[in-house]
């Protein structure tokens, strides 16, 4: 079935929008990832203008995590004061980051910028939790359970606060930086920001694994209505048809990922995610390589 | 007596002058305007017409029509990737002032017997004329290279159409075809244009519009969203969150 978008001004299959919003709802929902990173680049593909596929990816996200948000409410895995904390940040890590993106752009060459941002972060990143967790699941098959580090810099830093979910005691410093690092980024990128939030607390923060996936559910929600707003406003962007499409398959996709998630390991479920990441970093950085078939691309005059 | 020559010669020259007038097109199109809708999925339109004419038909080579269809022009800027330090970036950049969003050219035989290159020219028929080029920076000396790549890209999506052949032609008087519309449409007038031919020669020609509009929720959304852009942002976000409450309600329903 064929369904034309006002917005997008192109006409797609919709049953292959719900079938790409369920499967990525299901990554969304297992890792605690928006999945924007693997939704914004499947977009292009199908022939979605980047501009529209950003902003209307950002509004896809809001949904799939809301729904996201209130299972992990249920189980009581989301650390609220946590959440706000690294929201804060967000806030002024995003409005921070559509200063850089517009600066970029005037710039020229801002597609290349994005492109290698993903390659970076998602290769840095995912390869990092991959060894982690293999090293993880080698000492818990030794028999010896993985030691937290429960000591480091971070803790000499002042502003301490408790954070009860989290069971932590740190200062208020580091969840902001990471707030506003993953607002930049989530900008930049046209992304939630989840996969690189998600290893910043288990690792920078020392979160607990479960409670780490409805924090940043939580904290994405906002930072990712905070863009669609400024999308919808600034660029007329946001195509409400192609997000109601995305957002059917993927609230319910969100919905069965994060039971899966609960009964997976801890260590798993990363190592899983590292393979998603470096699959997706992988597929990105042959795009630069190699030569592409068609070494021309049309734009609009004057901008994107 | 004097006078009366007089008028001859004038008559006999709009005559030489307006050999064009002696033919006419009368056409009839399908539908004169294209609805775009949530399910919209191209549209095909056919193009019939007749040649009104006082005269007996010409003797010499026969009348072949050619019909162009174009959509909203805008500018826009052809990229081209080069290697450098090894990945492949945006290098070279050249300005097209003008390139229709879609054109059709149908034509009763090849391009180049029915149609001269000085008439392409001064009337813009072809793929390639149709679109304006003029600013290509200095560094670039393959221009043309650009231009091409853009006729391609957007061919490949039947953006661009080169049917020749495609008109059929009855006694020389009537003719018709059709033009396939694709799915990913822009809205506004669609210019069509209609030439009778000659030994490659314009004798006449004809032109219309085919207006193509969003209708309905396409429409209102469109609206919306460029008049009040708050609005519809909120909306979206709430349909969003609503959305994903209901999906989460939804499955706590089928659990217990």
């Amino acid at each position: 079935m064929q369904i034309y978008l006002p917005i997008a001004e192109v006409s797609v299959n919709a049953f292959l929008l719900l079938g790409l919003g369920g499967i990525v709802g299901v990554l969304s929902g297992m890792f605690g990832v928006g999945g924007g990173f693997l939704m914004t680049p499947l977009l292009f593909f199908i022939g979605i203008p980047p501009a529209v596929a950003v902003a209307t990816e950002a509004n896809q996200i809001v949904a799939s995590s809301f729904s996201g948000v209130l299972a992990h409410f249920k189980r009581k895995t989301v650390d609220l004061r946590m959440g706000v904390v690294l929201l804060i940040g967000g806030l002024v890590g995003a409005a921070l980051g559509v200063v850089v993106f517009n600066y970029l752009r005037a710039q020229g060459q801002v597609d290349l910028l994005v492109r290698l941002c993903y390659v970076v972060f998602l290769g840095v990143i995912g390869g990092l939790m991959f060894i982690e967790s293999l090293n993880a699941i080698r000492k818990t098959r030794g028999g010896k359970p993985a030691p937290r580090k429960k000591h480091n810099w971070i803790h000499g830093l002042p502003f301490k606060m408790r954070f009860r979910v989290s069971g932590l005691y740190i200062s208020v410093i580091p969840p902001l930086l990471v707030g506003v690092s993953v607002g930049i980024l989530a900008a930049i990128m046209g992304v939630g920001g989840g996969f690189i939030m998600v290893p910043a607390m288990i690792y920078l923060l020392g979160m607990p694994t479960k409670v780490v996936v409805g924090t940043s559910l939580f904290q994405i929600i906002f930072v990712t209505a905070f863009t669609t707003l400024l999308h919808a406003t600034t660029n007329y962007t946001v195509d409400i048809v192609l997000a109601v499409l995305l957002l059917v398959g993927g609230v319910i996709g969100a919905q069965i990922g994060t039971r899966i998630g609960v009964k997976m390991k801890a260590e798993q479920l990363r190592i899983l995610l590292a393979m998603l990441v470096l699959a997706v970093c992988g597929k990105l950085a042959l795009d630069l390589l190699l030569m592409p078939t068609e070494l021309y691309a049309i734009g609009t005059a004057g901008g994107h | 007596m004097r006078r009366w020559a007089i008028h001859l010669a004038a008559g006999l020259a709009l005559l030489w002058a307006h050999p064009a007038q002696t033919e006419e097109v009368v056409l009839g199109l399908s539908a004169d305007k294209v609805s775009i809708t949530t399910s919209f999925e191209g549209s095909e339109i056919l193009i019939f017409g007749a040649v009104k004419r006082e005269t007996p038909i010409p003797e010499g080579p026969p009348l072949e029509v050619i019909v162009t269809v174009a959509g909203p022009s805008a500018p826009l800027i052809v990229r081209r990737k080069e290697k450098r330090f090894g990945i492949w970036v945006n290098v070279d950049a050249v300005e097209v002032d003008r390139a229709p969003s879609f054109y059709a050219v149908v034509t009763s035989g090849p391009l180049r017997t029915v149609l001269r290159d000085i008439e392409d020219l001064r009337h813009k028929i072809s793929v390639p004329r149709a679109i304006r080029s003029v600013g290509a920076p200095q560094s670039i000396s393959d221009a043309t290279l650009f231009t091409d790549a853009l006729i391609r890209i957007r061919s490949r999506s039947d953006l661009y159409q080169l049917r020749e052949s495609a008109v059929s032609v009855d006694e020389q008087t009537l003719f018709r075809t059709s033009v396939q519309l694709p799915a990913a449409l822009t809205e506004g007038d669609y210019a069509t244009r209609i030439f009778l031919t000659r030994g490659g020669q314009i004798v006449s020609q004809y032109q219309t519009t085919i207006d193509v509009q969003k209708v309905g929720l396409e429409r209102w959304l469109f609206e919306l969203s460029r008049g009040q852009p708050l609005i519809y942002g909120l909306m979206s976000l709430a349909i969003a969150i609503a959305a994903g409450w209901l999906a989460s309600a939804a499955f706590r329903m089928l659990r217990t």
